[in-house]
């Protein structure tokens, strides 16, 4: 059961962060028409808290998904055992989604 | 006379090519010229055949790289002259052209493929419509006759050595769609497991390389779905 619960995890937060990442690309694409500076971005992300949860919810969609495929890459080309990709991809899974929330942090002024 | 240049496996995992000519005739597949080397060539080649008709699977090689019937694989088909004949890829190799089909045969099993009914032969046969969604979908795979060709072809086999593979994923869907097969939910439990259907990239060499043109690529987004029906709660999916 496992396994599947991990291939629908991983499909769907795929599918989640598919309209996502338009919207992340698309609002790039917006915000470079004007300036483009560290406090113009601050600004911009610190009016909005739509943004700030976005942003939230993409890191931990990018935090499940991403170690799920690497997982599979270890085991498929890297030839590690499960057990070892599991281990590595919880890693990932922690390491990213802290270094995500620390950065979506640090966006609205919370670490200074 | 026109020749073939046939280079051919020798050894184990271990070995190399052995290079032999033999004339090119008019109507000749792989199995003939590998019959006629080892019969007026070299008598200590190994391989398997046994029905020469394309019914038993096992004269199944690795000819140009492809997996193939030899039996069914005429000459002409391959547009070369010359040909290079391995035992099938992604099994041990035993002794020139012949493959250690073992692992293949046990994820077979574990895929849960064991028929299981509590009918005896007093009770009366269960009447199947022709026309039913799950006999047509058995229907569509059942004509498997284990030659490992797909297996062979297969990438992710080759990757994942847990990969149950095309063939018993293949299987276990012609089973879940047996009206008669008791331990479905067994069958769909060990198909969707750690080496089942999640694994697969939906690549499809599986269903190109089928000598019988069977999908078991479709097969498993059956079974996919299947497993994803069960995870959400309902049984019969």
């Amino acid at each position: 059961m496992l396994e599947v619960r991990l291939y629908v995890l991983q499909r769907l937060t795929a599918a989640i962060m598919a309209p996502m990442v338009i919207v992340h690309l698309a609002t790039i694409l917006y915000a470079t028409r004007a300036e483009l500076t560290a406090a113009s971005i601050l600004a911009r992300v610190q009016s909005s808290p739509w943004l700030v949860v976005f942003y939230t919810a993409f890191v931990v969609m990018v935090a499940i998904h991403a170690p799920l495929g690497l997982r599979k890459i270890l085991i498929e080309w890297g030839r590690l055992r499960m057990s070892a990709a599991n281990m590595i991809s919880l890693v990932l899974f922690v390491v990213f989604l802290g270094m995500g929330l620390r950065g979506v942090w640090a966006l609205t002024g919370g670490a200074g | 006379m026109e020749t073939l240049t046939i280079k051919i496996w020798r050894g184990a995992d271990t070995g190399s090519f052995q290079t032999f000519s033999v004339p090119k005739r008019e109507n000749q597949t792989i199995l003939d010229v590998v019959t006629e080397i080892q019969q007026r060539q070299d008598q200590s080649i190994s391989y398997r055949f046994a029905c020469r008709v394309g019914v038993c699977g096992s004269c199944a090689m690795t000819v140009n790289g492809k997996p193939r019937w030899t039996c069914r694989t005429h000459i002409g088909a391959l547009k070369s002259s010359v040909i290079t004949i391995e035992p099938l890829k992604n099994m041990p190799r035993i002794k020139d052209l012949v493959a250690d089909m073992s692992g293949f045969f046990d994820k077979w099993g574990q895929a849960g493929n064991d028929f299981n009914s509590d009918k005896t032969r007093h009770d009366a046969p269960v009447q199947i419509d022709p026309e039913s969604k799950q006999r047509k979908a058995a229907n569509a795979a059942i004509e498997c006759i284990n030659c490992g060709v797909c297996y062979a072809a297969c990438d992710v086999v080759r990757w994942n050595d847990d990969y149950l593979g095309p063939a018993a994923l293949n299987r276990a869907w012609s089973l879940v769609n047996d009206v008669r097969h008791n331990r479905k939910q067994d069958t769909i439990a060990a198909a969707m497991g750690a080496g089942g259907c999640g694994n697969c990239h939906s690549q499809g060499n599986c269903m190109t390389a089928c000598p019988i043109g069977l999908s078991p690529t479709r097969s498993i987004a059956g079974l996919k779905q299947m497993s994803l029906m069960s995870l959400m709660g309902k049984r019969d999916a």
